[in-house]
């Protein structure tokens, strides 16, 4: 889709400072469309930073971020939809409405065509026969898919998640991750995803920056060629495993 | 606790009756003690009967009056004032709370004073809405406004401005715009503010229309009160009493029942 040849995702040189602290520090990256891309540091190494620089809820920072070859505070920023750690849901609708909100906002949600859409989208998080539900009747994994299917009810260039699955127990998480797979392929959204959790980006991305220090560098790029589908225990996983572990420096 | 009592209930072949249910008849134990305390207090001349009558004696006070049609004409009159009082006080509520809520600049003009207003006991605006508004309803209904007013606004001034930032950014990511983030994001977060406020007005409206009555009306439970005293009739008093303390009661259960059934989230 990117016109311009552009990258889907383009980020030269990011400085971004919190008054005397230094966030990011002179990060790179790209993203091609269509790809998964998985962030990896440790706590405090600014990756969620580095999302809120890209979805705009952060527009001082030096370096360039562009989405589509639209620097993020010219409006790129619009191309871009987040799922965000905890699932921010609205508690007073319910899970068709809370999905509705993503929905660009030249689409009427009345309309039957986008009232489709959503329930579509609803299913294909898995979440068939809870459009209805509010949001406090479902689990943490169950909001959290809402989150996603909101995500992509706004059909954007670039999807980030921002460790959208670190509150959920280790089984909740698998599936959620596989789910998130299958969305993926399904829909063939450009993805960035942020972690602390090694396993998980070895097996859902295609290629894992490894951001390392304070201020957040680039440490490494760890490109994982296992075949997907994927299994858990592939040779080749490991291997990424064990490549961004040494990044990290562990 | 539930489960100890089921396995006791199994091991002794019982089935226990569902007490919960009857649970809020227990509120209404010690007022009935109350009742008989004052009864026997009375009876037994700890109280003289001219300071306070006996419990059956302002029932059968309030039950002639209800049958002789006075009492009707009384309720009504102080019903209507705290109604339109209550509207017309959470309706200028909404209008400041929404506008500090949103706005810092608002906020920063008019918050310092209605906080300071806010602290002028009930009783000292009567004398000034006397001389402005005259003894008719219009300075009733205004006295009873400025009670409901504050705290709808304050509530919701506050319930605005602190809706959670999270959500914020959601409307931000999502593009949502300024409208729609407040239709859809906004509003309805402060929603329990705003009735949390509406309650705490309700309450202050019974408190203004006391203030109200009892110094310029003649009608009214609040003047039904203050004629008591002149007749020296402590049955009409603690008569009254309990008729605001009913109606006090039933429409905090109403705003109650509505913020439940609004709030179920």
């Amino acid at each position: 889709m990117s016109s311009t040849g552009e990258r889907t995702l383009a980020v030269e040189g990011l400085t971004k400072r919190y008054g005397d602290t230094v966030a990011l520090e002179d990060v790179d990256l790209a993203v091609d469309e269509g790809e998964f891309v998985a962030v990896v540091g440790p706590s405090g190494c600014g990756k969620s930073t580095l999302l809120r620089v890209l979805s705009g809820l952060e527009e001082r920072f030096e370096g360039r971020a562009a989405v589509d070859g639209v620097d993020v505070r010219d409006g790129g920023s619009d191309a871009v939809g987040m799922v965000f750690q905890e699932p921010r849901l609205l508690a007073w609708g319910d899970v068709r409405e809370n999905v509705a909100v993503g929905l660009p906002a030249d689409v009427d949600r009345d309309e039957p065509a986008a009232r489709d859409r959503i329930d579509r989208l609803i299913e294909t998080v898995g979440l068939d026969g809870f459009a209805e539900h509010s949001p406090g009747e479902l689990s943490g994994g169950m909001a959290q898919r809402v989150s996603l299917a909101r995500g992509l009810a706004y059909e954007p260039e670039v999807l980030l998640l921002d460790e959208p699955f670190s509150a959920l127990d280790q089984l909740t998480k698998y599936e959620q991750q596989d789910n998130l797979l299958e969305v993926w392929e399904a829909q063939g959204t450009t993805i960035a995803l942020v972690t602390h959790d090694v396993e998980e980006a070895a097996y859902l991305a295609d290629r894992v920056v490894v951001l390392g220090g304070q201020p957040g560098t680039v440490e490494a790029v760890v490109d994982v060629d296992a075949e997907r589908p994927r299994e858990r225990t592939d040779e080749e996983l490991m291997a990424a495993r064990r490549a961004i572990t040494d990044a990290l420096g562990v | 606790m539930a489960t100890t009592r089921e396995r006791d209930a199994e091991q002794f072949g019982v089935t226990l009756p569902d007490v919960d249910r009857f649970r809020w008849l227990l509120g209404l134990v010690v007022p009935a003690a109350l009742v008989v305390v004052w009864h026997l207090l009375v009876a037994t001349g700890v109280f003289a009967a001219h300071q306070l009558p006996e419990p059956i004696r302002v029932v059968g006070t309030l039950y002639g009056m209800g049958v002789s049609g006075e009492l009707w004409g009384h309720i009504a009159i102080t019903l209507q004032r705290v109604f339109f009082g209550v509207i017309l006080g959470v309706s200028v509520g909404i209008v400041f709370g929404t506008l500090t809520g949103l706005y810092g600049l608002a906020s920063d003009l008019f918050d310092p004073l209605l906080q300071s207003l806010k602290n002028i006991p009930s009783l000292a605006w009567v004398p000034l809405f006397l001389l402005w508004f005259g003894i008719g309803e219009g300075a009733k209904v205004l006295l009873i406004a400025v009670g409901a007013f504050f705290p709808v606004y304050l509530n919701l001034s506050t319930g605005i401005s602190n809706v959670s930032e999270d959500l914020i950014e959601v409307t931000e990511v999502y593009d949502l715009g300024r409208i729609e983030s407040l239709r859809s994001v906004v509003f309805p977060a402060a929603v329990p503010s705003l009735l949390v406020g509406i309650r705490g007005g309700v309450g202050l409206a019974w408190m203004f229309v006391v203030a109200a009555e009892l110094i310029a009306a003649s009608q009214g439970i609040g003047f039904l009160m203050s004629d008591g005293r002149v007749l020296a009739r402590p049955d009409i008093i603690v008569g009254s009493i309990l008729l605001f303390a009913f109606f006090g009661n039933l429409s905090d259960l109403a705003v109650k029942e509505v913020e439940t059934r609004v709030v179920d989230w």
